[in-house]
């Protein structure tokens, strides 16, 4: 029979047939928010199937904290999430109370919040305006930039360094704030509302961003539920589930404030649900700020005794002092036997640490549970009928960062 | 809150009276012994029950004890958001025993158990796609283990002959150091350099 004559029919023909086309997104590529390998086959420009390949940033972080002190593990917490560090500390601190069972003094708790808010806008500053580039606007991350310095100059001025803080310690933290370091945080905040506004004004309305985003990327309830989302994820599918208000941690029952929820689900609720919780943390931060001050709010900022160190001052007097302080930072403080879990609302999500605690001074077994590792999990499910070009939208709504992902 | 987690122990083991073993109640946490076996039938029930609905998981990880019979306890975590409550699930299962997977009831399991397996060596039957995933391509070993060295076996370098990447056997400067603190008063289990006759003496 002649090609093209009769029973010919069009799309079933050998030739017809167009193969799927895979390609590799990442690991370096600059809307892969790290070390992401993306292995995607195309149908055209649809996306059939999406494989992440990750572990590229691994460096074995639960092995190592296996082998070292439990204050000695603090600061891997810090690369962890690198965006926010001090939110991932908290559990890892939450965790050692709650086993030892330490009550941490009212002034640290309330210069804990103070930094997790912080931190909360650090975050958001980031994923907001980087998930903004990604769909194609340049000017955001350069304004949310300048902020988050402004941030880690505070940070800085807390503790000493501007990402790797290692300030939030077993029982408290570790120094207390200056009074002019208050103020100098008190007036960004006052200035703070203005840059938010200028960024609102830059995207809410933008009719490209909105073509980018809304629409992309729904998550129901249930898929939400089904793929164990967390943080903003949840809250932007309409479910008001903020572990600070769920199972209040540290003094965040006395706070005010609201937790904002989205309605569709999409990338731009989430969206707008993270410009709306920069507002809510400044709101906490302002308390924060003003319970600080109150005469209720002075004292001591970590618990002393057998897990935070002596005084300096009683250190230059006192021999126990001294020894204690030498014990302190060489042996480590011991933990009694059990198993714990402790989470906090981390800015992208629940940020929880399992700790099996031996009786010794390190911990037996540490897992780390990060918000990043389920979001991407589900690329598969979320990014499978979307165009090439929403896979960088999702990755960005995802708020993923391969520090806690790969640990 | 210990009450109410008691009530819901209660409920649990009546309810499920082949899959959980024991339960306690420590820091103010739930945690259920459970039968391997049994475990996707009891995740399931968590889930849709009424009283329970542990809707989300929140992990699912491991615990190496080399000296048990039962080498492993395989600890998995759930997450009301209807009751606000938690619940632990921990399973001992010996070093050659495969756990089954719960990736129908919660596909949020399917990383959690492909960490599981590369970390520990612990097998999942029913899991749709059971690759390493947070170790390199053709990784040998299970970093978790407690016999595993932490610097592992082999380290890698770009090799400029060669022009590609290179797997060596590890080779160390220095030993390893592995600090000791402990208080010789406080119970530490090994004889001090010139004390080697202190049994002898009793």
């Amino acid at each position: 029979m002649k090609d093209g004559a009769k029973g010919f029919d069009d799309a079933q023909t050998g030739e017809q047939k167009i193969r799927n086309f895979n390609i590799n997104f990442g690991p370096q590529h600059p809307a892969a928010h790290g070390v992401l390998r993306l292995v995607l086959e195309l149908d055209g420009e649809v996306v059939e199937r999406c494989d992440p390949h990750i572990g590229l940033l691994h460096r074995g972080t639960e092995k190592l904290m296996e082998s070292r002190t439990y204050l000695q593990n603090l600061p891997y917490f810090d690369r962890l999430d690198y965006v926010a560090p001090m939110n991932q500390e908290h559990a890892w601190c939450l965790a050692i109370e709650k086993l030892t069972g330490v009550e941490v003094p009212r002034r640290g708790s309330l210069i804990r919040v103070l930094y997790s808010e912080i931190g909360r806008i650090l975050n958001h500053l980031l994923n907001v305006t980087t998930q903004a580039m990604d769909v194609g606007a340049l000017t955001p991350p350069l304004w949310g930039f300048e902020e988050r310095e402004k941030l880690m100059v505070f940070y800085e001025r807390a503790c000493g360094a501007r990402l790797h803080a290692a300030y939030f310690r077993p029982g408290g933290v570790h120094q207390d704030l200056p009074p002019a370091l208050l103020d100098d945080i008190e007036a960004w905040g006052e200035e703070f509302p203005k840059v938010l506004d200028d960024l609102d004004g830059l995207l809410t309305e933008n009719r490209i961003f909105k073509q980018r985003n809304a629409d992309i990327g729904v998550i129901t309830e249930q898929e939400a539920l089904d793929w164990g989302y967390s943080g903003v994820m949840v809250r932007g599918s309409g479910m008001a589930w903020d572990l600070r208000r769920a199972q209040p941690y540290e003094c965040y029952d006395e706070f005010d404030f609201r937790i904002p929820v989205g309605k569709n689900g999409d990338c731009y609720d989430r969206y707008l649900c993270r410009m709306a919780e920069m507002r809510e943390s400044l709101k906490i931060i302002h308390q924060a700020i003003a319970k600080l001050r109150a005469p209720e709010g002075q004292g001591d900022v970590i618990a002393r005794g057998k897990i935070g160190p002596p005084k300096r001052g009683e250190m230059k007097t006192s021999m126990e002092a001294l020894i204690h302080h030498f014990k302190l930072y060489t042996e480590g403080f011991h933990v009694p036997e059990g198993e714990v879990y402790a989470a906090v609302e981390a800015p992208k999500g629940e940020f929880g640490v399992y700790l099996v605690a031996d009786g010794t001074n390190r911990p037996y077994r540490a897992k780390i549970r990060a918000p990043g590792f389920l979001h991407l999990q589900s690329m598969d499910h979320v990014a499978s009928g979307h165009l090439l070009a929403d896979v960088a939208a999702i990755i960005g709504t995802m708020d993923v960062v391969f520090g806690e992902i790969d640990r | 809150m210990s009450d109410y987690l008691e009530e819901l122990a209660a409920l649990i083991s009546r309810k499920q009276p082949d899959a959980v073993k024991d339960a306690s109640i420590a820091h103010g946490e739930l945690t259920l012994e459970v039968v391997p076996g049994s475990l996707p039938a009891l995740v399931r029930f968590l889930r849709d029950d009424e009283s329970c609905r542990f809707s989300t998981l929140v992990d699912i990880t491991a615990v190496d004890w080399p000296a048990r019979k039962l080498r492993f306890d395989v600890v998995y975590h759930f997450l009301s958001m209807y009751r606000n409550h938690r619940i632990r699930l921990k399973a001992a299962v010996r070093e050659d025993e495969m756990v089954p997977s719960i990736t129908d009831v919660h596909p949020s399991a399917n990383w959690f158990e492909r960490e599981v397996f590369d970390m520990f060596g612990i097998l999942f039957s029913g899991h749709p796609d059971l690759r390493r995933i947070l170790t390199d391509y053709g990784f040998r070993g299970h970093p978790l283990r407690k016999d595993f060295p932490t610097t592992g076996y082999t380290e890698v370098r770009y090799d400029e002959a060669l022009k590609r990447v290179v797997y060596e056997p590890v080779k160390l400067v220095q030993e390893y150091r592995q600090f000791d603190f402990m208080s010789p008063w406080e119970g530490a289990e090994y004889i001090l350099p010139g004390d080697e006759k202190r049994e002898t003496k009793k």
